[in-house]
């Protein structure tokens, strides 16, 4: 590629006359990799200092300002053997790792609190007080209190800012009961302490927040991980356009620095990066990714065109918009809006509990007080049984089972090549019993491939495969792909109809059906492969047409025979043509499915299934499943999906198999269980705490012995949701 | 037991020591590349030049 590149948005300036660059760096994986790159980039004149992140395969690059080009840092490194993407942060990353650090250091503190108020109750625990008497209890008690007070409002702060923010908005979570339960342990250990009682409850609380900060922690870091690796993933197959200046010049451009109303070249063979309306030139544009459609449109000027759709015969010159009324993309987003407002909002399991959980346990203390009172204790030791109720019963495992659940079963999923984009997605992974499929670059490979290479005799496919590297048309290079041609025929491409050469003496051509006289072999290939597009090859005296489409992915049908088998009911929704739809759903084996779907039609056939009481879950690509995507309980997208459609879906799967949806389904029905599990054994705990501390036997040993062995075993119990997943 | 009144002070100040370390080294980026740092332990860079030549291509740097 000849044309210049512009990369000046990625880069930051950090300090005055200082430049700097993020890269994402494919193939970073040891300690040789690094140092090849930072000793590599380092030599170059100008750059100040190069550091590899291994952990997140990213790269950062200083340099002084003006000393070189951006595009030689790429340059660069791809000739160290790495090739690199500049990467730009988004602010909502910078905010969640903020947010992290923060946890890490709430943590630290809360640890450090911990610790060493331990110290101190161990000491209680074993006799010490008893031997020496009160005066020095109360020591022990006054330093506990010197090490939890603060470490409490330190590293309390993110429960209480929650809870202070729901209760503000009249809504309840589980952070409620938390903060609750912590403040009343610390002004009962206080008021204790003053009143030279035996028991302090400073070391429940320092323990409290130490395992619920442990899984918030575990929880945002999971999070963060399955975030970055989506960035990178963004950043290395991030479209550039080629944008032209003044109508001359052509530059390079990442999408991010193209504005509506520039002006974009779009060659005959490459993908529209941008949405925007034909500006000059002629040609056929593949839409598939677009609307599902797999047969190619004409446009001529004037006529619109989406970002992700292939442009095939002829070069195009687009103007970008970006809000261009009555077209496809005004209606996906009209039609987005709408979806989103009648998705049935979930609630999620933790949040459930809470509801159950809050009004039962202060309904409990309550009884608690009043019963002693009746049964004639004053009031103040029938206050303090009731608060040691509360501390008992704080939702320590309860604040553990759902994460600690989320974070291994987030891991096993990103293993098998999932990624999870919202928080709650796993667990309505788990409820759905109804699947609907769109075809085209779902069921499909997103790639055309040929379809008829086993009936072609392969010396002719090995001369079209040579006469097909020639061209840059999206269905000869399928052809080209298929005989795994390495060389190439000089031939005379004549744009829009084929390519010729005359080859040992023979005139050999590749091309539309109408350039090669095809007409009437074309009849037969088309009947056999109703979904194909057709490319025809003529040697003088023989002709064959190849039938050119998307194969389904490679394990679709074992996939889907198989979720049928558990029960789900399989559906597909295509924006194809039925022809197309019925070939592929018979290949398949699926019973039920429509084609010819408008986006809006997708959402009334969804909108269908749920009304029945089904729960589906929407696994599509195109701009016009986004959607459909929105408006069911779940969806999940490939990787490959078109970007408004990406942000919708709840998940992405990665590589050409169809796998990763049902272990996907799988590990979400798996990790289901043992929260629920989890939930209860955390009510177990509390059956059997409860009632020693309402009549009044707790003591700060038991609950702490409680609090820890209670979490641990949620904690335990949350790890079996890495394996056994994928079994059926 | 008069031994507390300074043994005391001591835990927690050693405590505090920990403390202070942890939230040093996150604050200086310690834990932003855990894996890196593993790798970065056994790299030879701080051996001289002709040392490395003779120990191997480790360094792989050309």
């Amino acid at each position: 590629m000849n044309e210049t590149q512009d990369l000046s948005v990625f880069v930051r300036h950090p300090a005055e006359g200082v430049a700097a660059m993020d890269l994402v760096v494919e193939g970073v994986h040891c300690g040789a990799c690094i140092s090849t790159i930072e000793k590599g980039l380092g030599r170059e004149n100008g750059v100040r200092g190069a550091r590899v992140n291994l952990a997140s395969k990213r790269v950062t690059v200083e340099w002084d300002e003006g000393a070189l080009a951006p595009e030689a840092i790429l340059n660069r490194l791809s000739g160290l053997g790495y090739p690199a993407y500049p990467f730009a942060a988004g602010t909502a990353d910078s905010v969640a790792g903020a947010e992290e650090k923060r946890l890490l250091k709430c943590l630290g503190v809360a640890a450090f609190g911990a610790m060493n108020v331990m110290l101190i109750s161990v000491a209680l625990w074993s006799g010490a007080a008893e031997a020496e008497g009160w005066a020095t209890r109360d020591f022990f008690h006054w330093l506990s209190a010197l090490v939890v007070l603060p470490t409490v409002a330190y590293a309390g702060r993110p429960f209480f800012d929650n809870a202070l923010r729901a209760l503000r908005q009249a809504s309840f979570n589980m952070d409620v009961p938390i903060t609750l339960g912590v403040m009343l342990a610390l002004l009962l250990s206080v008021v204790q302490t003053l009143q030279h009682a035996r028991d302090a409850y400073f070391d429940s609380a320092a323990m409290l927040l130490l395992f619920l900060l442990a899984g918030r922690y575990l929880d945002s870091r999971m999070r963060r991980k399955t975030r970055d690796v989506a960035a990178n993933l963004a950043a290395i197959k991030a479209e550039k356009a080629i944008k032209l200046i003044d109508g001359g010049e052509a530059v390079e451009t990442p999408i991010e620095a193209v504005q509506p109303g520039d002006l974009v070249l779009a060659r005959a063979g490459d993908r529209i990066a941008v949405d925007g309306v034909v500006e000059d030139g002629r040609s056929e544009v593949d839409q598939s990714l677009v609307t599902g459609e797999t047969m190619p449109i004409a446009v001529a000027p004037g006529a619109m065109v989406y970002a992700g759709a292939l442009n095939l015969t002829g070069a195009l010159r687009v103007r970008v918009s970006n809000a261009a009324t009555g077209t496809l993309l005004d209606e996906v987003n009209a039609l987005l809006g709408k979806a989103i407002e009648q998705r049935s909002s979930y609630v999620q399991l933790a949040d459930r509990a809470a509801r159950l959980y809050a009004p039962l346990v202060h309904l409990t203390a309550l009884a608690t007080f009043l019963g002693w009172i009746a049964a004639g204790l004053s009031w103040q030791p029938a206050l303090v049984i009731a608060i040691t109720v509360l501390i008992i019963t704080c939702p320590c495992a309860l604040g553990l089972a759902v994460p600690a659940v989320q974070v291994v079963a987030a891991s096993a999923m990103f293993r098998r090549g999932v990624m999870l984009n919202s928080a709650d997605a796993l667990e309505r992974f788990a409820d759905v019993d109804a699947i609907a499929f769109d075809k085209t670059g779902t069921l499909t490979l997103p790639q055309p491939s040929l379809a008829n290479a086993a009936e072609v005799a392969p010396e002719d496919l090995a001369l079209a495969g040579s006469l097909a590297l020639a061209s840059k048309h999206p269905l000869a290079k399928a052809v080209a792909v298929a005989a795994a041609a390495k060389n190439p025929l000089a031939a005379h491409e004549f744009p829009g109809q084929g390519v010729t050469v005359l080859h040992e003496g023979k005139r050999l051509k590749l091309g539309s059906i109408a350039y090669c006289k095809a007409e009437a072999e074309a009849a037969a290939v088309a009947a056999r492969w109703p979904d194909a597009s057709l490319i025809a090859f003529r040697a003088p005296e023989r002709v064959v047409v190849f039938a050119v489409r998307q194969a389904p992915r490679p394990d679709a049908r074992e996939t889907i025979a198989g979720l049928a088998r558990e029960g789900y009911a399989i559906e597909m929704l295509s924006g194809d043509r039925p022809a197309a739809v019925e070939e592929v759903a018979r290949e398949l084996a699926i019973a039920r499915f429509s084609a010819g779907l408008k986006p809006a039609d997708k959402i009334v056939r969804l909108k269908a299934l749920r009304d029945e009481g089904r729960h589906v879950l929407m696994v599509g690509d195109g701009l016009n499943d986004a959607p459909a995507l929105a408006g069911a309980n779940v969806s999940i997208s490939p990787i490959s999906a078109a970007h408004l459609t990406q942000a919708q879906a709840d998940a992405l799967f990665l590589g050409d198999r169809l796998a990763p949806v049902a272990d996907a389904l799988h590990l979400a029905r798996k990790a289901k269980r043992l929260m629920v599990e989890n939930l209860w054994l955390s009510a177990i705990y509390n059956f059997i705490a409860v009632p020693i501390a309402i009549l009044g036997f707790a003591s700060p040993l038991i609950a702490a012995l409680a609090m820890s062995g209670s979490s641990i075993l949620v904690t335990l119990n949350a790890l079996r949701a890495r394996s056994a997943g994928a079994r059926a | 037991m008069n031994v507390l009144v300074y043994l005391v002070p001591l835990a927690l100040a050693l405590g505090g020591v920990g403390l202070a370390a942890f939230l040093w080294a996150m604050r200086s980026g310690q834990f932003d590349d855990l894996e890196g740092a593993a790798w970065r332990a056994i790299s030879d860079d701080d051996l001289p030049e002709e040392k490395r030549e003779e120990q191997g291509p480790a360094g792989a740097s050309r």
